[in-house]
């Protein structure tokens, strides 16, 4: 029987076909080429030499051999199917081949019985044959629809690193555009800080010349009682020398007065050095009992002289009407609780704003026009009684457009040419007196006149 | 010698009558102050120019720009040009010592200009010549 052989054979072209697929590394490959080697050679000796007798052990051992290193070895174990084809057959044939023989004889009598089975045995193998290759065709699609499965699952898992990184950048994106959002921020902030600063130097320069100007006065006071005073002295000395003591105290009174009106100018030049060093520092100070009349004046005069130091052509009109109620020591209100630089800020503001309106060349205004500022205070008793106190500034000047009118406290809005006004000194006037509890109103009449009215709570 | 002494600066009568104490003591000058230029015109419309002894031969005018109502300069022009004939003669003493004002003045018939801080001996030299 040389079935064996070609059932070997043909086991050992399947498990080869099966490792070159699934594992072309492995080392049974060879050795399976060798068997595969073997068994041709045997088996053209077998057919030249007429061998049978011996070769057929050698067959039912390869065979057998075969059958145990598949069901031994793990990496054969998909084709384990296969055991159940061949094994029925393999046995039948061996055992039928060992009988034979042991007793021949006894042999033939059943001879009939095992061809029966290995007929059987062999149908039973094709038919596993056939089984198999359709379980191994479901098998392959199966593995077909996994693999695509797989193919799929990773094309997702592609698609999802790509998203992953997209978002990853618009993310990195966003964040730098937050911090750069949140640079510009701090940096509008600074800028806005040194602005209001600027705002107050550039106010602090118009009031230098004006300052100037105001202590220049005290000063030459100061100058003049001590050099009336030095003349006294000696007119002191001749008169002791004469003996006439009346005049002497005469004269020592006056040097006294003198003395007195010396002190008197030198605190009010201290008054108003202390007023510009409060006008430009940074901090909002405390709130404090401020004499609103003497408080205009001084941011009037101020003003004036700050502009008159500039345009020396520059004359103007100044009315003042002062609620004297207003100020220390009258009664009535008195002084009010307020943030003095602030509110003298805000007054100087708008000081610098009507003469401002009233300078010449005013094309709208005739031959005989005046120009004008007015200032009056002004103590509002209401009937719930809540106390106020107006201030209202007025020019008759150029008035101001209709079409302006709403954009005047805004930040940076002004009128004047590039360079000469920050914009900020009407939206800063309504912010201070925003703070202190009290209005800012303007009327105006375009040619004619504007009015601002600050009311403040007492 | 009359002299009316125009400022809103109410300690310029003290100094005033303290720098020229000799001469007010022996009656060589008079001095009357006023605080407005309303108010010096008040005085200048209410002497009688024909009586020398009420007459004003001097008007100082110390505050030039900043006194309520009216500016030094209306003042001088009023009394020069609309107020007294012969007017008196009108000094101006400023803080301003610029070009423009002294023109200013001068074109409204200031007879002198002169500017703060006042200097006593010069101006009492000046009162004396004039």
């Amino acid at each position: 029987m040389t079935a064996e052989a070609f059932i070997s054979f043909f086991i050992l072209i399947y498990i080869y076909k099966i490792l070159r697929a699934n594992d072309p590394e492995s080392i049974w490959k060879r050795v399976i080429q060798i068997v595969m080697f073997a068994i041709v050679c045997l088996f053209v000796v077998d057919i030249i030499f007429h061998i049978g007798l011996v070769t057929r052990w050698i067959w039912h051992a390869l065979l057998i051999g075969i059958i145990t290193t598949i069901f031994l070895q793990k990496k054969f174990y998909v084709t384990r199917t296969l055991l159940f084809a061949v094994l029925p057959y393999a046995v039948i044939s061996l055992l039928s081949d060992i009988l034979d023989a042991l007793n021949h004889e006894k042999y033939k009598l059943i001879e009939n019985y095992f061809d029966t089975a290995i007929t059987f045995s062999i149908v039973w193998m094709i038919a596993m044959y056939f089984l198999s290759r359709k379980q191994q065709k479901a098998l392959l699609k199966e593995k077909e629809k996994t693999q695509q499965e797989e193919a799929q699952r990773k094309w997702i898992a592609a698609k999802n690193d790509e998203l992953e990184k997209i978002v990853d950048e618009r993310t990195t994106e966003l964040r730098r555009e937050k911090e750069e959002a949140e640079k510009t921020l701090n940096e509008l902030k600074s800028t806005q800080a040194q602005l209001v600063q600027s705002e107050k130097m550039a106010s602090l320069g118009e009031l230098t010349a004006g300052i100037a100007h105001e202590i220049q006065n005290p000063l030459n006071f100061v100058n003049n009682f001590s050099e009336v005073n030095t003349d006294l002295i000696d007119e002191m000395k001749e008169a002791i020398d004469k003996g006439n003591m009346d005049e002497v105290k005469e004269i020592a009174n006056d040097i006294r007065d003198n003395q007195q009106k010396i002190n008197h100018h030198g605190k009010r030049a201290d008054a108003i050095v202390k007023g510009m060093l409060q006008h430009s520092r940074t901090n909002s100070g405390q709130k404090e009992p401020t004499d609103i009349n003497a408080l205009a004046d001084e941011y009037l005069r101020l003003s004036y002289h700050g502009l008159r130091a500039k345009d020396k052509s520059f004359n103007a009109t100044m009315k003042t009407d002062f609620d004297e109620s207003l100020s220390a020591g009258k009664g009535g209100i008195g002084k009010i609780n307020v943030v003095a630089q602030d509110i003298g800020r805000v007054l100087l503001n708008l000081f610098n704003n009507a003469f401002y309106a009233i300078k010449p060349p005013n094309l709208l205004k005739g031959e005989n026009y005046e120009p004008t500022v007015w200032v009056s205070t002004k103590s509002i008793h209401s009937p719930s009684g809540v106390s106020s106190v107006l201030i209202i500034v007025r020019d008759n000047g150029s008035g101001i457009p209709k079409e302006i009118i709403n954009k005047i406290f805004n930040p940076f809005f002004t009128t004047k040419p590039t360079g000469e006004g920050t914009g900020l000194g009407l939206s800063m006037s309504y912010d201070i007196i925003k703070v202190h509890g009290g209005t800012l109103e303007v009327t105006t009449e375009e040619g004619e006149f504007t009015e601002f009215k600050i009311s403040l709570p007492v | 010698m009359k002299i009316l002494v125009v400022d809103d600066e109410s300690d310029m009568q003290t100094l005033f009558e303290q720098r020229f104490r000799k001469e007010i003591k022996t009656g060589e000058m008079s001095f009357v102050f006023a605080n407005s230029g309303n108010e010096a015109l008040e005085y200048l419309n209410h002497q009688n120019p024909a009586s020398p002894t009420e007459r004003h031969e001097f008007v100082l005018i110390l505050s030039d720009i900043n006194m309520p109502g009216m500016s030094g300069l209306e003042l001088l022009q009023r009394i020069k040009q609309k107020y007294l004939a012969p007017p008196p003669i009108v000094m101006m003493i400023t803080a301003y010592g610029d070009d423009y004002n002294y023109q200013q003045a001068m074109s409204l018939g200031a007879d002198d200009f002169l500017t703060k801080p006042i200097d006593f001996p010069s101006l009492k030299e000046k009162l004396k010549t004039k």
